[in-house]
């Protein structure tokens, strides 16, 4: 399991949740047949992942399609598309877009702004017949995108899914096992004997404190063979602030299990923080567009602090002076979250 | 002839909510005797021996084992007792060896002394040819004894043993018994709960639980005499009545 665990993961999680557009179905509804409305479809169709059905004659059939999910978009050219555009110089167009996934749906409509943008460019360019100075574009903006310069979604996800690894190993096993312990009866055992209480807890601790450890540098090898995802920081660094991580969430998950009698519960209760955690940790949705009081329960979020040490030492190098601030609430964690878990534990019922 | 005494309890009593599981209790336990904890399921036995453990506490009542007050000196107490619970407790999924490993290591016994006492044991309870096999794969009789060698590994003053023959056939709990005696014999008191009421005539004294409360307390032969019968089984069901 050990083995198996991050390698599903990596490869499974880190492929599948990308927000990238792989294909959109895009509903053509053309009520003017005219020659501009034909170029501008054949504009949508050049875009690899625009696949163009234009065979719709209504918007109701159209929306048919958008219903039963057949489409993502629908294209509507009002019956005076090309002459409008003709006469008055300007003319427009309809885009429905199924907006469910609101994330999705910004990208296409972001994709179809940027191909009528396009269009109006070149029509420009031809009606006007002098390309070379106008139309009057003053600013043109070239990006370079630092860090992450392709873009590649998985660069982004592989080390967020590697934290959400870490932690799974950091809050579940250990909490089963000492709840393992009080089911099967051997806490018993271990009570009557003059076993302190923190040295009861750090025996649990240190064992999948190493397996976590060793369980990230797993994944971490699969991310940099199959994904080149490139670790531009010292591995130093990220195993000194995974180490660190670690000692707080398995703080929590013994401390959930001192207070759970079943596995059932440790389950229940673990999944409950794992869930917050997660979501809110940033490693799908940015944590700066989330409203204030959610970024302030995320300052007692160790995967928040922890996700943003992941990605800023594997994409952009960051060392420890960098990461203080992480640094010192992650240990501020780590040691509230062990100690309640000493605290809590009781050698008398 | 006096004997020191090395567990007292004065009035002890634990509730559960509205639930008395021990009511009152007060007896005392010599030291090296075999003493009996008689009862039916639920009178209340476990949670008795769990408190004297230090497992769990008295809702009142002063009770001292090992001559350490059993609110304030927890700890101390764990140091010199042992205890082997009625459920099989020792790790299944460790071998035999890893298991005494394990709790001398808890108990702070060195390791030369350890392997002296190791190979003893092993030999005592004939299990050297399977001393690195998983304790899960033994036959119950085997492990039961096993847990009470571990129990008195580290030479406790008292042991207490809940139910400690429970499911095994008579020949076992005969062996089982052997071993008892033994440790008695090396001057550890035992403190023995059990509803088999033949082994009741094996302890020095014994005293017969019912609801809660302590019905009778006193040697078997003089508890016998008490209630005009001829074995203990006639005892118990006249005082459990």
């Amino acid at each position: 399991m050990i083995f198996v665990v991050p390698i599903m993961q990596m490869l499974i999680l880190v492929f599948a949740a990308t927000y990238d557009m792989k294909r959109i179905d895009l509903v053509v509804v053309d009520h003017d047949m005219s020659e501009n409305s034909r170029h501008l479809i054949a504009q949508f169709d050049g875009i690899p992942f625009f696949h163009v059905h234009h065979l719709e004659q209504s918007e109701k059939l159209a929306e048919e399609k958008l219903l039963n999910d057949e489409a993502n978009a629908i294209l509507v050219f009002p019956v005076d598309f090309e002459r409008n555009l003709i006469r008055n110089d300007e003319s427009k167009v309809q885009l429905l877009i199924n907006a469910i996934e609101s994330n999705s749906a910004q990208l296409i409509y972001a994709y179809s702004a940027n191909i009528i943008a396009d269009f109006n460019k070149n029509i420009i360019a031809e009606w006007k017949g002098i390309p070379e100075f106008t139309p009057p574009v003053k600013v043109e903006i070239t990006e370079n995108y630092w860090y992450n310069p392709e873009l590649d979604y998985k660069w982004f996800m592989a080390p967020g899914i590697l934290a959400i690894l870490v932690t799974i190993i950091g809050m579940f096993m250990s909490g089963m096992n000492l709840v393992r312990e009080k089911e099967i009866g051997t806490i018993e055992q271990l009570n009557v004997t003059p076993l302190k209480k923190y040295q009861f807890i750090i025996g649990k601790l240190v064992p999948f404190w190493i397996i976590g450890l060793f369980d990230l540098a797993f994944g971490l090898t699969i991310a940099w063979q199959v994904f080149d995802l490139p670790i531009v920081g010292s591995l130093f660094t990220l195993f000194f602030m995974a180490g660190i991580y670690l000692i707080g969430v398995l703080g929590l998950g013994l401390f959930i299990s001192t207070v759970a009698d079943t596995q059932q519960q440790v389950m229940f209760v673990s999944f409950f923080f794992m869930m917050i955690f997660v979501l809110m940790g940033g490693i799908f949705t940015p944590v700066e567009s989330m409203p204030d009081w959610a970024q302030s329960i995320n300052r007692l979020n160790p995967i928040y602090y922890f996700m943003r040490v992941m990605r800023m030492v594997i994409l952009k190098g960051s060392g420890v002076a960098d990461l203080l601030q992480e640094l010192v609430s992650l240990s501020i964690l780590g040691i509230t979250f062990l100690s309640l878990a000493i605290w809590r534990y009781r050698k008398t019922a | 002839m006096e004997k020191e005494t090395i567990i007292s309890a004065r009035n002890l009593t634990k509730k559960f909510g509205h639930f008395t599981a021990n009511d009152n209790l007060t007896f005392e336990v010599k030291k090296g005797e075999i003493f009996g904890f008689l009862g039916a399921n639920g009178a209340g036995k476990t949670t008795a021996i769990r408190i004297l453990c230090g497992l769990s506490s008295p809702t009142s009542g002063e009770v001292e084992v090992a001559g350490f007050d059993i609110y304030r000196e927890t700890e101390k107490i764990k140091k010199n007792i042992g205890y082997m619970s009625q459920k099989f407790s020792l790790y299944e999924d460790l071998t035999i060896l890893e298991n005494i490993k394990l709790y001398a290591g808890i108990y702070g016994i060195g390791r030369k002394q350890r392997k002296t006492k190791e190979s003893e044991l092993l030999q005592k309870l004939e299990l050297e040819n399977v001393k690195n096999k998983l304790i899960g794969d033994l036959p119950l009789g085997w492990k039961q004894k096993l847990a009470f060698s571990v129990a008195i590994f580290h030479d406790p003053k008292i042991v207490f043993l809940d139910e400690p023959t429970g499911g095994v056939d008579p020949v076992t709990r005969r062996k089982f018994w052997d071993l008892i005696y033994e440790a008695a014999n090396n001057g550890i008191t035992v403190f023995v709960t059990t509803h088999y009421m033949d082994e009741a005539e094996y302890c020095d004294r014994v005293s017969i639980m019912n609801a809660g409360k302590i019905e009778a307390l006193d040697t078997p032969a003089k508890l016998k005499e008490k209630y005009t019968a001829t074995n203990m089984d006639e005892v118990f069901l006249k005082i459990a009545r």
